[in-house]
């Protein structure tokens, strides 16, 4: 078990200094660079859709047309509305749930015996075979849907947030008592802001997979939403609009993340900003 | 305030070498091993003392115990007379490996003992530019610490400790992680620094040299367990040139006499 949660850490630690790196070599010109990169995979989808791959596989070209038709008709608009309610307040909870039962966990031996074990579990299972369950206890409404984001955004939030307490520096802390610091000011002022890069790597993670809950209980549960969306265009075999859609939620859930980091380098590690 | 001020100053003139710091019968043992034994010191108030000795002496646990950072299996420390429990604000402590919180500028570290006491953030931050001028890094206040090199980064921690006021410093190898140009360059403005200041330092090193070269007192400690094994008090002196101090046939004898006492414990 504990073996389980030491793989995740690392495997966020790795992903992080990954990223950093890559930042630095592509400090000149970064922008430009991402929007060549956007600019051929664009290009590629394209070509692909020209040959074609296949006759369910639309154009870059007619996916974009498709997008400001949905956008322009109201459907989308509407299925958005319906869709970001229970992800925004599972997200939303689970961040602050999730960190703060890490939190809790990762500072007192009692939390840690008594929480850690449930979200290994949790983290291991498929968790997805869950969301008919969840459908039984609370029906197809809203409760279903955030319940759903939470089981899947919570324990990778909770797991990085205990190990990165759990990894502080331990000599920061001995300073922060050797002049005199509270707990409470220990931990404001130096345990988080130290274990914040794990922290947010962990929530990058959860709201990942929050997205994947809310479709997931979408396409499962509640035929609402982005999930009924996708749904209703593919049965009518309307596929510029199903990508167009599809398309629209991974570039929602990669924004929201490249968001996130904004937060973190702002609020809590300025030293990282522009590395 | 003023009155208080003075008050000590006169007290210190009349007594200088009343002991600030006092080491009674310390032993400390880890399991089954014991890493003190029956320890008795006293540090006079505005002297610079190294604990000096080989590795496994004890020197670094005999300072943390003096901090209050880590407990003793018997005896007692008093410090202004005071029963020493815990940190206190009457020491400060410079870290080996600096403990700068990488998230903060040079300025905020500086100021971050006075932060933790509520202090409020103008009198604070006017208080830490006051000692980062002190230690030679004025211009640096808004760099973060992986901006600096290893010497500047260790004069942050010096002026962290500087800046709480507190009577006592105590150094834990504060130079180790530093490298030798800039370690020489240290040395001297600590020497310069401390006449400015009258402060008592405690100053833990394994380097002969570096202690021969700032110390007023020197205590040998010998290992396994550690114990004092000699204290001596190298007669240099520091007022003139600091690299003088390198050529004087005092300091070299001092230097070649504790290498002498030291040797046996080295294998």
């Amino acid at each position: 078990m504990a073996t389980n949660v030491r793989t995740e850490s690392e495997v966020t630690d790795l992903t992080l200094t990954a990223t950093s790196e890559e930042a630095r070599g592509l400090r000149d010109r970064p922008i430009i660079l991402r929007l060549v990169s956007i600019a051929l995979f664009a290009g590629i989808w394209e070509i692909a859709g020209h040959i074609p791959v296949s006759f369910a596989f639309p154009t870059f070209s007619d996916t974009i047309a498709a997008f400001f038709r949905l956008i322009a008709d109201g459907s989308m608009p509407a299925a958005y509305l319906s869709t970001l309610q229970p992800l925004v307040l599972g997200v939303l909870l689970s961040t602050f749930l999730g960190v703060g039962i890490g939190i809790v966990c990762g500072l007192s031996r009692a939390g840690e015996w008594l929480l850690i074990p449930v979200f290994i579990v949790l983290q291991a299972a498929p968790v997805a075979a869950f969301i008919p369950l969840v459908t039984f206890v609370y029906g197809i409404g809203m409760t279903a849907k955030t319940i759903a984001v939470m089981i899947l955004a919570l324990p990778v939030i909770v797991l990085n947030t205990y190990k990165a307490v759990r990894n502080v520096n331990e000599s920061l802390l001995v300073m922060c008592r050797s002049f005199l610091g509270t707990r409470w000011q220990t931990i404001t002022r130096i345990i988080l802001p130290d274990a914040s890069p794990v922290i947010f790597a962990g929530l990058r993670l959860g709201v990942a997979a929050g997205f994947v809950g809310v479709v997931l209980a979408e396409l499962l549960i509640t035929p609402t939403g982005i999930g009924d969306l996708i749904t209703f265009h593919r049965s009518r075999a309307d596929y510029a609009e199903m990508y167009a859609t599809i398309a629209s939620i991974i570039a929602l859930s990669t924004l929201t993340l490249v968001f996130l980091q904004w937060i973190e380098v702002r609020v809590f590690r300025p030293e990282k900003r522009g590395a | 305030m003023a009155v208080t001020a003075l008050r000590e100053k006169q007290s210190t003139v009349h007594t200088s070498l009343e002991a600030i710091v006092e080491v009674k019968g310390i032993c400390k043992s880890y399991g089954n091993v014991e890493a003190l034994r029956d320890i008795d010191l006293d540090f006079p108030r505005g002297k610079l003392t190294s604990l000096l000795g080989p590795s496994g002496c004890g020197k670094t646990t005999l300072l943390k115990i003096i901090a209050g950072l880590i407990g003793a299996s018997a005896g007692s420390v008093t410090v202004d007379g005071k029963h020493v429990s815990g940190p206190g604000p009457e020491r400060a402590f410079v870290f080996q490996d600096f403990a700068l919180m990488p998230w903060a500028t040079v300025l905020r570290n500086v100021a971050f003992g006075l932060e933790l006491r509520g202090t409020g953030k103008t009198e604070r931050e006017e208080t830490a530019r006051r000692y980062i001028a002190q230690v030679g890094l004025s211009g640096f206040e808004d760099k973060y610490p992986h901006e600096l090199s290893g010497g500047m980064r260790q004069r942050v921690g010096l002026a962290r400790a500087l800046s709480v006021d507190a009577e006592v410093l105590l150094l834990d190898e504060p130079f180790s992680a530093v490298d030798e140009q800039n370690r020489r360059k240290f040395q001297e403005d600590l020497i310069r620094l401390r006449s400015a200041q009258n402060k008592t330092f405690i100053f833990v090193t394994h380097s002969i040299e570096e202690a021969v070269y700032i110390s007023d007192r020197i205590v040998l400690l010998s290992p396994r367990p550690g114990r004092v094994s000699q204290v001596i008090e190298p007669d240099i002196d520091r007022s003139g040139d600091p690299d003088s101090i390198h050529r004087d046939q005092r300091y070299l004898d001092t230097v070649e006499e504790i290498w002498q006492g030291l040797k046996q414990y080295v294998e």
